[in-house]
């Protein structure tokens, strides 16, 4: 949680950080160049489903990236961070050598360091804030790199970050998903003292993080240590349930459950409804997603099966777009590519991913809107695009693409990844009276509590938000936590 | 993890498994189905809920060996183990009184069809079934679902018993001699589409639940996709039953072969490998 200028500015004021401060010229920290995260080549990576891309920095690497950090006395960068990460302080942890301070720092706001580090926008969010950035046109201070470089240093050690749990209060408290908002949601309230259970519809426990992002981008080994750790402070999961089809939220009240948090998250696909898009070969990015990273679909032993295309399409520009076409590469496609109806510069992906796309030789078809998709005798062929041109702002003072008058285009594929976004999970919405739900179908919550219209009912990440960020929606689950206990407290008091 | 505590062989290649899941058993009804796992590395494969034990807290399975997740449930004995197993799921089956129910099961749609005539039959219906299947030997529940119903058929492609013909045939000969208030038909996919086409003709409502390739089940993935009316529907959260005559029948029976050629290949490897064991 964002904390007041003064807070920071005492902690800045301690003795090692003004020593650290005096130790190097602010202008020999702005000479230094910004550190370059070492990759795995493109050739390589892109053979395997599971080498990661970036390999972390080393700690030489860590330590020098952190002396850019100008500790600045008003830390813009924290303005950009959703859950309002002490930057600095984390940081000269880094630099003073100290890792384990600087991921206990980390983890006083974000419950899942090392994979935000990895998956943040940081280019949107804290980064874009950087003082680099704001005033010096330089390359920011590569924050969500060290905050990977610390996240993996505890990982890798044997000394780990000590998290206080409360004593057991008794009280039950229920979390509808196990992605990153309940995940972060689960970890606070069992550190209050509360007898958490997460249930989980599928048989995996990490939501978007473990189904969804791929294994070169998050392992999911990272995911399980964080999982293990809640196991050990007392969380209990249920996976392969249900909430509201396997048991209502109104069977667990009777068994004595006092509370819910609903991060059931946004997991419906959505489709453009044009002709051809149910021919085989036309899919959407969940269901190419899911049966590669979560039934493992491609390695020889998985009994799930998928299409290996050799000219693979994904339709769509964000960061669902450009796992899927990375994936269809490392599934062998000869060709894949791109299609998005706005221009390169629009692309909603994280930059990095852009860029790590197209070393691994996606071919970006800007300004292109799918219209038809061909078929022969009921197998994907080729799909008919309309061409675009950028027009007037709209509302989101993006310009819009206007289609160009008579022309279009076909180009020949196999397969066709739709990655046009998701729509809210119904299930908690149609299944628990009285909530109310706004006209996308995502629970309305109030802002400062996150309590539902259903008085024990808090919700947050994409269910809330109809699509979100990691950092988001571990957010949600944070302030859901805190606002749950000071109820769940004063009613205790009473 | 769930435990098979009964295993019965039903027909060549089609078992009966009593399967422990009491929180499903107490929550499940008519027309709903479940998911199955088997291994670390199965597959997720929907199955439907024939029938429920609230005191043993047991679920029936009738399962038909197919490619290798069937293949794999179907090889488990009693006091082994399914992986996973996750539901009920898919909108139950619309119970209501209607007056005369002719109820079309083909081959392993008698499975599915038995709780869906009980729920008819309890709900003060009369329910007439016609059960068909290429020969004698794949004909399953039939005592089952002759108890269940005012008047029970059986026909077959071959004449091995019952009557001889395709469910077609059947379906009209009741419908040429009694109204029929609606139909409901599990099978084949063509057997579906030819069901529907028959009860067209007659302007009989019909019902139909039917089989997509899934993944989640959960209204995640899109797999289970079909075109109802104008309408894209997913299966799984939308299904599994749907209006008869306003299914893309063509387009349905072309999905379910979409994985032919990847599940084929599936399958080889895993008759090699049990060769080799
Ligand atoms: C492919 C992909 C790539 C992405 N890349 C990035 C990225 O690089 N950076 C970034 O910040 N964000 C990224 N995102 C977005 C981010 O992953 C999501 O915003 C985030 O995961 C939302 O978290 P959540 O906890 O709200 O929901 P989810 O992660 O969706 O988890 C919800 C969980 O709830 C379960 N569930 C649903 N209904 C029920 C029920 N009734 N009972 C029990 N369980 C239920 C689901 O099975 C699921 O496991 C990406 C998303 C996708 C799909
Ligand atoms: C709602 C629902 C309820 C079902 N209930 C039952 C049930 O009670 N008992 C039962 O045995 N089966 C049932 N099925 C079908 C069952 O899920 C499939 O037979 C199974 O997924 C096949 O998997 P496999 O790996 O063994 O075979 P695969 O290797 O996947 O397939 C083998 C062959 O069967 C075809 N095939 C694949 N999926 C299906 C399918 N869904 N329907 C028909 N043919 C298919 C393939 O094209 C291939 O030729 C149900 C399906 C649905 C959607
Ligand atoms: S959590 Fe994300 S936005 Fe916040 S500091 Fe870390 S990388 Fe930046
Ligand atoms: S704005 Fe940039 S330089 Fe200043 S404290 Fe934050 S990260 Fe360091
Ligand atoms: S099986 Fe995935 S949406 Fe129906």
């Amino acid at each position: 949680m964002k904390q007041s200028l003064d807070y920071y500015k005492e902690l800045r004021n301690e003795e090692w950080r003004v020593a650290l401060r005096k130790n190097i010229k602010a202008k020999e920290r702005i000479a230094k160049e910004r550190v370059e995260m070492p990759e795995v080549p493109p050739m390589v990576r892109s053979k395997s489903q599971t080498t990661e891309v970036n390999k972390g920095l080393t700690k030489e690497m860590a330590v020098e990236e952190a002396k850019r950090c100008m500790d600045c006395a008003n830390p813009t960068c924290i303005d950009g961070c959703p859950v309002g990460i002490n930057i600095p302080k984390f940081i000269k942890h880094i630099e003073n050598e100290e890792p384990l301070k600087a991921i206990a720092t980390l983890k006083e706001s974000s419950a899942l360091p090392a994979a935000c580090g990895r998956v943040c926008p940081q280019e949107k969010q804290c980064e874009a804030n950087c003082f680099y950035t704001l005033k010096l046109n330089k390359p920011a201070v590569a924050i969500g790199h060290l905050e990977r470089y610390a996240a993996d240093y505890e990982n890798n050690s044997d000394e780990k970050v000590v998290q206080e749990v409360a004593p057991s209060n008794g009280i039950k408290v229920g979390v509808v998903g196990s992605g990153p908002s309940g995940l972060a949601f689960a970890g606070d309230m069992v550190k209050f003292g509360y007898d958490v259970t997460v249930f989980e519809a599928l048989h995996e426990i990490g939501g978007v993080l473990k189904y969804g992002i791929p294994e070169f981008r998050l392992p999911n080994s990272l995911v399980d240590v964080e999982i293990e750790s809640l196991k050990r402070m007392g969380v209990k999961f249920e996976t392969n349930f249900i909430v509201g089809q396997t048991q209502t939220i109104e069977q667990l009240r009777e068994q004595g459950f006092k509370s819910f948090y609903v991060a059931s998250g946004a997991g419906l696909p959505r489709f453009m409804n044009i002709p051809g898009e149910n021919v085989n070969g036309v899919l959407s990015a969940n269901e190419y997603l899911t049966r590669v990273n979560l039934m493992f679909a491609g390695s020889a032993e998985a009994d799930t099966p998928v299409i290996k295309g050799k000219n693979v399409a994904v339709i769509g520009g964000g960061n669902t777009a450009m796992d899927a076409v990375r994936t269809a590469i490392r599934m062998g496609a000869e060709n894949a590519m791109i299609i998005y109806r706005r221009s390169l510069e629009q692309l909603p992906a994280r930059a990095e991913e852009v860029h790590h796309a197209k070393q691994e030789g996606v071919f970006f078809n800007t300004l292109k809107n799918p219209i038809e998709f061909l078929h022969e005798s009921g197998k994907l062929n080729a799909v008919k695009v309309q061409h675009m041109e950028l027009g007037e702002p709209d509302a989101s003072g993006r310009r819009r693409p206007i289609p160009i008058e008579g022309k279009t285009e076909i180009i020949p594929i196999d397969v066709a990844i739709m990655a046009i976004g998701v729509s809210p999970n119904p299930i908690i919405p149609n299944s628990v009276k009285g909530l109310d739900i706004s006209k996308w179908g995502t629970i309305e919550v109030s802002e400062e509590t996150r309590q539902s219209s259903v008085e024990d009912i808090y919700a947050g990440g994409d269910i809330v938000r109809g699509g979100a960020t990691v950092i988001l929606a571990m957010g949600d689950g944070r302030d859901a936590a805190a606002s749950m206990h000071k109820k769940l407290q004063a009613e205790m008091n009473n | 993890m769930n435990k098979i505590v009964k295993k019965e062989k039903l027909a060549e290649r089609i078992y009966r498994l009593e399967v422990e899941a009491p929180l499903i058993a107490a929550s499940r009804k008519a027309g709903n189905f479940i998911i199955a796992r088997t291994g670390k590395l199965g597959e997720r494969i929907p199955l439907t809920v024939v029938d429920s034990d609230l005191d043993k807290g047991t679920i029936t399975l009738v399962v038909q060996e197919m490619g290798v997740s069937s293949k794999k449930i179907c090889a488990l004995n009693e006091g082994e183990y399914i992986t996973d197993l996750v539901g009920p799921l898919g909108r139950p089956t619309d119970i209501k009184k209607v007056g005369t129910i002719l109820a079309c099961a083909g081959g392993l749609g008698a499975a599915p069809m038995l709780p869906i005539i009980k729920a008819f039959k309890e709900a003060g219906n009369r329910v007439i079934t016609i059960l068909a299947a290429r020969s004698k030997d794949l004909l399953i529940l039939k005592e089952e679902l002759a108890a269940n119903s005012d008047e029970f058929i059986i026909m077959t492609d071959d004449g091995t018993e019952g009557k001889k013909g395709l469910i077609t045939v059947g379906m009209e000969e009741v419908i040429a001699r009694e109204k029929i208030d609606e139909c409901i038909a599990v099978g084949p996919g063509v057997m579906m589409k030819f069901c529907a086409l028959t009860t067209k003709k007659h302007n009989i409502p019909t019902m139909v639940s039917l089989n997509a390739i899934m993944v989640d089940g959960t209204g995640m993935c899109g797999a289970c996709r079909v075109t109802v009316g104008d309408e894209t529907k997913f299966t799984c959260v939308d299904g599994p039953e749907f209006d008869a005559h306003k299914i893309d029948f063509d387009e349905f029976l072309l999905r379910l072969g979409g994985y032919k050629d990847q599940e084929n290949v599936l399958l080889e490897n895993f008759e090699k490998s049990c060769k080799l064991k």
